[in-house]
């Protein structure tokens, strides 16, 4: 499984749908995952990619890891990745 | 029903290890979040907190205290022995039968969880010490209270996460007032500063890395503090007749429950429960000189305690000052409201109004007189001190200058 389809089974599992039903061109707010939700995606994929995620969930824009899509995330992920293996 | 006063008050916090030298330390806007220094630090990503210095519990308890006494319940016995000094009152007889103790706790004994979960799952022992139980239950502090200062009424703790000393207070207030018991210690504390604690919260992401600065635009998080705070509440007749010193009255409370969200806060429940505690006290919105905040420093605390103070006081919201003390020693989660009770008192008493420390950048959501970074001289009458809880369990006191 690569990063993107990885990403797309945790975000789908918490947003209780099929990952058929997420696209890369999907928010988190689409798929109605609110902050506690998106707080638990995070572990899920820190846990999944044994990466640290810069997250705050006082400030979720802020830090360099946009959430904005899921496209957005999976690039932030593979950019974690690609830096621990630096 | 009857009048209901506080005639002691004591406290041990990262500002000081008594009322007057946290409230110099109030009154000077000075931080008591550091470093945080305890096994494993290095394993943490929030490495800061609001952490007492300098408490050595040999001592002042013995070998045989020093073994059922968890860092909470330490706490809980250093404030109540100042409190219940300043008061005066001695607990005997009849009234002792009916005087007790409630107190607020979230976590109770942690470190002691902490340290034999680490004893038998890290270094494998199969031994653990025979008071375990005793030690980290958290009726402990209260039952300990009871049995130094012979309370034999109606003692239990009270645990609602962030509220739990507002919750503990707000009770032992509604015994006195119907006269229940003539006295109650109430208050509250917390000991959570260990690795397993803070590890638990580090998971939440809403800690802050640096400092905690609420109602500031660049606030990013809130920062754990440590320590007690603990009260004498008195029936008003009963301790002018003993020629007690009168610090403040205690006027009204109200609790609400959002119903809503474990984690976020609701601008309605927070506002039933500030708008409940005034009715509670009949009290005019338009006395109220000062809140003290609940003040997290996180957006979602900020913002809606903001809103819900505008929605309860109206124009008046940009008269009166509200401020965090959160921001110089930390969030003491069960036991902060009884900390931050002392600045309401200093507010009534002294006329000094504790600021918000670390504030930078005004936030268009929080656009309140939060006295930022330096204490304020002012005459208030009536003094208000917010809590709301994960879990959406929400506790307000209302306190009246005597």
């Amino acid at each position: 499984m690569n990063v993107q389809d990885k990403v797309i089974a945790i975000i789908a599992e918490q947003a209780v749908l099929e990952p058929s039903d997420v696209s890369p061109g999907s928010t988190l707010e689409d798929l109605g995952i609110d902050s506690l939700g998106l707080v638990e995606s995070i572990f899920a994929i820190e846990e999944a990619f044994d990466i640290q995620v810069p997250f705050n969930a006082n400030d979720p824009q802020a830090g360099d890891f946009d959430i904005s899509s899921v496209a957005a995330i999976v690039a932030g992920i593979e950019r974690l990745i690609a830096e621990k293996t630096a | 029903m009857r009048r209901v006063v506080i005639t002691g008050a004591g406290t041990i916090n990262a500002l000081g290890h008594s009322v007057p030298e946290t409230l110099e330390a109030m009154r000077e806007g000075r931080c008591g979040i550091g470093e945080l220094d305890f096994r494993d630090v290095d394993r943490l990503s929030i490495r800061i907190g609001g952490q007492v210095r300098g408490f050595e519990a040999e001592g002042r308890f013995n070998r045989q205290q020093m073994s059922l006494y968890d860092r909470f319940t330490q706490f809980t016995l250093t404030a109540a022995r100042e409190a219940i000094e300043q008061s005066g009152i001695e607990f005997t007889g009849e009234e002792a039968n009916r005087s007790g103790v409630v107190l607020g706790t979230a976590g109770g004994g942690v470190s002691t969880w902490d340290e034999n979960y680490r004893s038998v799952y890290e270094e494998g022992k199969n031994r653990v010490h025979p008071f375990v139980v005793p030690k980290l239950m958290n009726n402990a502090a209260a039952a300990h209270v009871s049995m130094e200062w012979n309370l034999r009424g109606p003692s239990f703790t009270v645990s609602t996460a962030c509220a739990s000393s507002n919750h503990a207070m707000a009770q032992a207030f509604a015994m006195v007032r119907s006269g229940m018991a003539p006295a109650m210690i109430t208050g509250g504390s917390e000991s959570m500063l260990c690795f397993g604690g803070i590890k638990a919260w580090e998971g939440l992401r809403v800690m802050s890395k640096d400092a905690c600065r609420p109602f500031s635009a660049n606030r990013n998080g809130m920062v754990q503090g440590e320590g007690a705070g603990i009260f004498v509440f008195e029936e008003m007749e009963h301790a002018k007749a003993r020629g007690a010193e009168i610090l403040a009255e205690v006027a009204g409370f109200a609790m609400s429950s959002d119903a809503a969200d474990i984690v976020m806060p609701s601008k309605q429940g927070a506002a039933r429960a500030m708008a409940g505690a005034l009715r509670d006290a009949g009290i005019d919105r338009a006395e109220v000189g000062y809140i003290n905040a609940h003040g997290t420093g996180t957006a979602a605390n900020d913002k809606t305690e903001c809103a819900a103070v505008a929605d309860v006081f109206g124009p008046h919201a940009d008269r009166l000052m509200i401020s965090s003390t959160k921001s110089m020693h930390g969030h003491l989660i069960g036991g902060t409201g009884a900390v931050e009770l002392l600045a309401c008192i200093m507010a009534l008493r002294d006329g000094v109004i504790a600021p918000t420390i670390g504030y930078e950048e005004p936030d268009p959501e929080c656009a309140l007189d939060v006295v930022p970074n330096v204490a304020r001289e002012a005459k208030v009458e009536v003094a208000m001190s917010n809590a709301f809880a994960f879990g959406g369990m929400n506790a307000v006191l209302v306190l009246r200058r005597v």
